[in-house]
């Protein structure tokens, strides 16, 4: 199986590549158009500022590339957000993959989120084997409201969606490489979908 | 459910080595970092600190391949400190896998790196760290592992952190740290009241209550501690355990 994490500059990726290999895949890292295309399964990945970040993908062409995919693609954290339609931060036009429009959180909570937080209202073979309420660690400081896409709920102030789905893309607003046991059944559940 | 409190390990560096005597008879190898927080993270710790204290001019390479051998195995965050002082430093440890990164003395004597590692790298992965010891009455920031004094009080710069793009600030009370005797709650509250991210509080964890105390009092949104754990005076899942029967909402 060929896995690609979608390499444009941003953050941490590393983190998911380990992840990936600590359940016996290999994945590679690019942001080649040609290698993304061919690939199984693609991981995009994302963390930092929305508007700069969609400035990389812009230039290099990859957002372009992303809504034409066919296989399975599992946007994580950022890269969930930017496959939306739009972000409040920095005014962000994203991908418009998910019908969904990012937030912020409102000062009655601490901003970034930060830590564990439990998910629940599971959807989709994504979840398959996660109990309800099982803990995922979060770090953001926007969010996507609920909507039909949401696979997944999540309380912080609000209740928001902490994953969404539309035909072959999915997004997860939490870090499965992160997530201890449980988030590796949640990348294993991509992998082998 | 909630966003839980976290429960935070620290383990110091030197060399490539934890420090810190552990007593884990358990381990192959008692001073390596990546077998001891492999270990935590088993255990239920929600995330981990590593503090490096080597002055080597190799130290730069030595910590960045122990960050890659920690991000191999292990599956939960981990934060990354010790004389980090600019958005180079920073860069080289998160592409070898950290997650976010602390900075202490350097920020202090260079602000603006604060905005500059936000703008990069985002808020999300810098933690300001903060050593503070009560002098006549007001708490003033230490610099050096809390053995140069400034004339900076501690609320001020947590402010000005936060507004310069601080994700978390981590608090470590001089007065407190080693004592045994319990977190420094009162002031820890009045940070966690005065500023709106996340406050991870350090310095006098002795026993499970002072972590119970420091979440409900202290309004902390973490806790960190290092010899209380090392030495197994108390083991995270235990101390886990004793908080949901406090009423405190933890990973479990």
């Amino acid at each position: 199986m060929k896995i690609v994490i979608i390499d444009y500059g941003a953050g941490n990726i590393q983190s998911i590549r380990f992840a990936i290999a600590r359940l016996g895949y290999e994945a590679v890292l690019s942001h080649d158009p040609e290698t993304i295309r061919s690939a199984d399964k693609v991981i995009f990945p994302g963390v930092g500022e929305a508007a700069s970040a969609m400035e990389k993908l812009r230039a290099t062409g990859i957002d372009k590339l992303i809504p034409e995919l066919r296989q399975p693609v599992l946007g994580i954290c950022l890269g969930m957000q930017l496959m939306c339609a739009s972000s409040e931060e920095g005014n962000t036009r994203g991908m418009g993959i998910f019908d969904v429009e990012i937030i912020k959180f409102t000062p009655e909570v601490k901003v970034p989120q930060i830590g564990w937080n439990s998910i629940y209202g599971l959807k989709t073979a994504l979840f398959n084997g996660i109990r309800e309420q099982e803990f995922m660690y979060l770090v953001h400081s926007y969010y996507a409201p609920v909507s039909e896409a949401a696979i997944a709920l999540t309380d912080y102030g609000v209740k928001y969606a902490s994953a969404l789905h539309r035909d072959n893309f999915y997004g997860v607003q939490f870090h499965p490489e992160k997530s201890s046991s449980a988030g590796a059944v949640i990348l294993r559940n991509f992998l082998e979908l | 459910m909630m966003l839980t409190k976290r429960i935070i390990p620290c383990l110091d560096i030197k060399d490539g080595r934890t420090v810190k005597g552990v007593n884990f008879l358990d381990l192959r190898d008692a001073g390596d970092p990546v077998e001891l927080a492999a270990i935590y993270a088993k255990e239920g710790a929600d995330e981990l600190v590593f503090l490096d204290i080597s002055a080597t001019e190799e130290k730069r390479k030595t910590l960045a391949e122990l960050v890659r051998r920690v991000a191999e195995k292990v599956d939960i965050p981990f934060t990354v400190g010790g004389g980090i002082a600019s958005v180079e430093d920073v860069g080289i440890l998160l592409h070898n896998g950290a997650d976010k990164v602390s900075v202490n003395s350097s920020a202090v004597k260079d602000p603006a790196l604060i905005d500059r590692l936000a703008g990069r790298f985002g808020s999300q992965c810098v933690v300001v760290a903060v050593d503070a010891k009560n002098v006549n009455g007001e708490w003033l920031v230490h610099l050096v592992g809390g053995k140069v004094p400034t004339t900076i009080g501690l609320y001020d710069w947590v402010k000005e952190a936060e507004s310069r793009g601080a994700g978390e600030i981590l608090f470590t009370s001089m007065d407190h740290d080693g004592t045994k005797n319990g977190f420094a709650d009162e002031t820890l509250s009045a940070l966690s009241e005065m500023i709106n991210i996340p406050v991870i509080a350090s310095g006098g964890a002795g026993n499970m209550q002072h972590f119970a105390d420091t979440f409900k009092h202290g309004k902390a949104d973490a806790a960190l501690a290092a010899s209380v754990f090392h030495f197994k005076e108390i083991t995270i899942a235990d101390l886990k355990q004793f908080l949901r029967k406090e009423g405190v909402m933890v990973r479990l």
